[in-house]
């Protein structure tokens, strides 16, 4: 006997781990929390290109970014109206082109993109290759002062990091050198070329410093200095390293962020927004916009499907509901999963007036069917006159509430009918059989469970549950399956049986 | 009343109920009836006209069948396939729990009366024939039969017991072996039922010898039957022993491990069977003051209880389960 329950412990235990699992991967990976109502912090960042058009045909192109460590880009838009766009992919990098075939005056293009903070994102990028810098071709004064700079910032340095920023301090103190350099380049394209130089992966990067409610702004020079998997960004003034949670990389593939043909005055200027976001919309664009076939999620579905599952999804809990009253406390109801149904109808009609519309039609129904059994007809159609008899009922309160102006009165349609008409069979029968005690103990279980499902099914931490993380279907019947293996005594029954053990 | 509601004081009644050994629904679900009763076993008898078909092979008395009506058309005819007959009983093939079951007792003309003495018209009753056609009273609502069975006659030594009809005795064969008995008597407060929940009287019946050993009525223990004044101390079912070899034969004939066997005490014909259960209610432990764990685990101990004659088994029975009565004689009438 004890040997055969182990496959059954183990299926239990697959389907705990499985649904565990699945649930964690699912707030892992999804970022979806644990509570509902949470709120996660977007910024929303736009490019504004400008330029004059002289009537030839117009080719911008614009880099973009993308998602990296720390921000997860949710989606993107464009508004440029007259103008061609495409989303280009050259040597693995995407940039927005937008064309048009002649343009006239002042041009004005669009691009805005929405980044999720997203402090586990980890997006590893690929430093660029060792490459001698032109600026250090051949020989010259500059190359000699430069070398020599390098050579006093290796001195006072431990590793890439310090060398880098003796390097700046460098560059910030020796004002004549600096100025001789300058002729030759641009202080950033100097130090990296020099970091180049003593074998450190760097490279210029254009960076948005993101702060809420700025306009106009432009994009910032940085440093990006590899080291091993990590980057750093410096900024090459200040030589501090800086805290990349405001900083979005804008353009960081050795690019121009912008390249226009055909116009002139081209300006580039960048605003940006924070925005607290709800994170449910977030999971809902995410998966719209990044959908995997593994990624098993009612968030793809149609938004319409989408709620019709939210309610099916919960029928499990309701399930649960039905096997703890009746396993564990010994409820009676009348038919094993009607509560359920009238808790789905409850969610519709909301408590109250469901409470009172079923006691109503139950009630009345009981009395009709009371004058049908004299009638001697034969089940099926009783059962039918019943429905008909059902349906005029719920008709004629529906339309007498709205006459009275109680519109709740209208939602009693969406009472599972057939059910009921059974019910009411069912208890019209018991009645007979059993007394009117009986009926009131079995409706009053079933109406007692449906309240209980109906509570649990409204209740917003387990819509939020079961609507996101599908694996807790699974825990859910890891959790019924051992319900099944419940051999104890049921709550009711240590009362029914009292008597045995008070006698004594 | 504030104990009740705590806690401590539950785990207090389920330990005390486990101690005791009483049988709840989950484990009799799990652990007796879907291991020792095999699925494909339980048409035999949840239709008692397979069941009766079986009986008669085998010889076991079961009541007379006057008729059986199995379509809509046939209802018409009622009334002749019950002509001449003084009083019969009315079944769902498929019923359970005594559910759709009428009791005829006297026919006057085209009057019926019921045996809770309520008159019926024949339409009454075609209408209740058309109601288990139907499927009102089977499990799962399944189309179904009426079967027309003739009335028995009440063994003389019960007559005093029983406010109507005639008392139903109950057995539970576990493996073929008679573990724990029980009579139901109908009352006047039961409207004529013989269901322990709505008011019939549970006696507890002692498997070696019969005799009434504890008497129960709304879990109340009771000395005396409420309307004939009976002393249910001195209740004893006659034959008892043939019963108890008719209920052993009925595990052999149905091969469920798990039986609940009723049957009566017919003055002519003696112990006779009037059904098989395959999901023998949990009630017999009230009337009996004793919990069925025990005798169940009593009887797992056996290896091969097949192998057993009956003899073996009825012995074994009087040797394990036999218990001392529990009543006090009447005239002490407090409780």
């Amino acid at each position: 006997m004890k040997e055969s329950r182990a496959p059954f412990y183990i299926l239990v235990l697959i389907l705990l781990c499985v649904g565990i699992g699945l649930t964690w991967y699912r707030h892992v990976t999804w970022q979806i929390p644990w509570l509902p109502g949470e709120k996660q912090e977007v910024w929303s960042v736009e490019a504004r290109v400008e330029f004059t058009g002289t009537g030839q045909p117009v080719m911008a192109s614009l880099a973009i970014p993308e998602s990296q460590s720390g921000f997860e880009k949710l989606n993107e838009f464009t508004a440029s109206p007259g103008y061609g766009l495409a989303y280009q992919t050259k040597n693995g990098v995407r940039r927005a082109e937008w064309s048009v075939r002649s343009a006239q005056g002042n041009q004005v293009l669009y691009y805005r993109a929405e980044f999720v903070v997203n402090d586990n994102l980890v997006v590893p990028q690929a430093p660029p290759p060792i490459s001698g810098s032109r600026l250090l071709m051949g020989d010259g004064p500059q190359i000699t002062v430069a070398r020599s700079m390098l050579e006093r910032a290796r001195q006072r340095s431990a590793d890439v990091f310090t060398l880098t920023r003796e390097l700046i301090r460098e560059f910030n103190s020796e004002d004549e050198a600096v100025a001789l350099l300058q002729q030759y380049g641009e202080r950033e394209e100097w130090l990296v070329a020099l970091l180049q130089e003593a074998g450190i992966r760097a490279r210029e990067v254009a960076v948005l410093e993101l702060e809420d409610g700025r306009r106009r702004s432009q994009l910032s020079d940085y440093l990006q200095i590899f080291s091993g998997e990590r980057y750093m960004l410096i900024d090459p003034q200040t030589s501090t390293e800086e805290d990349s949670l405001d900083l979005l990389m804008w353009e960081y593939r050795s690019q121009p962020v912008l390249d226009i043909v055909g116009g002139v005055n081209s300006r580039l200027s960048f605003s940006v927004i924070e925005q607290e976001r709800p994170v449910s919309d977030i999971v809902q664009q995410r998966s719209e916009a990044f959908s995997k076939v593994m990624d098993f999620s009612i968030h793809l579905l149609p938004l319409s499907e989408q709620t019709l599952f939210k309610g099916i999804l919960l029928i499990p809990i309701g399930v649960l509901v039905v096997c703890l009253l009746r396993i564990l406390i010994g409820i009676k109801t009348a038919g094993t999963f009607m509560p359920v149904l009238i808790a789905i109808a409850f969610i519709q009609t909301t408590l109250i007036t469901g409470l009172v519309g079923f006691v109503l039609i139950v009630g009345v129904g009981l009395l009709i069917r009371g004058y049908l059994s004299q009638l001697n007809l034969l089940l099926v159609a009783r059962i039918s006159t019943v429905i008909i008899t059902v349906i005029m009922l719920i008709s004629m309160l529906a339309v007498l509430s709205y006459q009275l102006g109680l519109s709740e009165g209208l939602k009693i349609s969406f009472f599972p009918m057939i059910i009921l008409s059974w019910t009411i069979e069912r208890m019209s029968i018991l009645w007979e059989e059993e007394g009117g005690k009986e009926v009131f103990m079995q409706v009053g279980g079933s109406l007692l469970t449906a309240v209980i499902t109906y509570a649990l099914m409204m209740n917003e931490y387990i819509q939020h549950l079961t609507f996101n993380f599908l694996g807790l279907q699974l825990v859910i019947m890891a959790f019924v399956l051992l319900l099944g293996t419940y051999t104890g005594y049921r709550v009711l029954e240590l009362h029914r049986f009292y008597a045995l053990v008070k006698r004594k | 009343m504030g104990s009740m509601w705590s806690p401590l004081e539950w785990v207090q009644r389920y330990r005390e109920l486990s101690e005791m050994g009483i049988l709840g629904m989950n484990r009799r679900n799990h652990g007796y009836i879907s291991r020792y009763n095999d699925r494909s076993l339980y048409p035999l008898v949840d239709n008692k006209l397979l069941t009766k078909e079986l009986a008669l092979e085998f010889k076991l008395s079961t009541p007379e069948l006057i008729g059986v009506i199995d379509n809509q058309h046939d209802v018409r005819g009622f009334d002749r396939m019950v002509a001449g007959h003084k009083g019969f009983c009315i079944k769902p093939a498929k019923g359970s729990g005594g559910k759709g079951i009428l009791v005829i007792l006297e026919v006057d003309g085209n009057r019926y009366r019921r045996s809770n003495g309520e008159w019926l018209t024949s339409s009454d009753l075609q209408r209740h024939i058309s109601n288990i056609l139907a499927g009102l009273f089977s499990l799962g609502g399944a189309m179904d039969a009426a079967m027309i069975e003739a009335l028995l006659n009440p063994s003389s030594s019960l007559t005093d017991y029983s406010f109507q009809g005639v008392p139903d005795i109950r057995v539970i064969v576990f493996r073929g072996i008679p573990v724990m008995a029980m009579v139901r008597l109908a009352c006047a407060s039961s409207g004529g039922k013989a269901n322990l929940h709505q008011g019939a009287i549970g006696v507890g019946v002692d498997i070696k010898t019969g005799k009434a050993i504890n008497a129960v009525q709304r879990e109340k223990r009771i000395t005396q039957h409420p309307d004939t004044g009976a002393a249910l101390a001195d209740l004893v079912i006659p034959q008892w022993e043939t019963l108890l070899r008719l209920a052993c034969a009925c595990h052999e004939i149905s091969g469920l491990g798990y039986l609940g066997v009723d049957l009566v005490i017919d003055e002519i014909a003696g112990p006779t069977l009037l059904e098989l259960n395959a999901r023998p209610g949990l009630s017999i432990q009230i009337a009996n003051d004793a919990g069925l764990l025990p005798r169940l685990r009593r009887v797992e101990k056996i290896k091969r209880p097949e192998l057993m004659s009956v003899e073996e088994k009825l012995a074994f029975a009087a040797t394990h389960f036999a218990r001392p009565s529990l009543i006090e004689s009447p005239p002490t009438e407090s409780v």
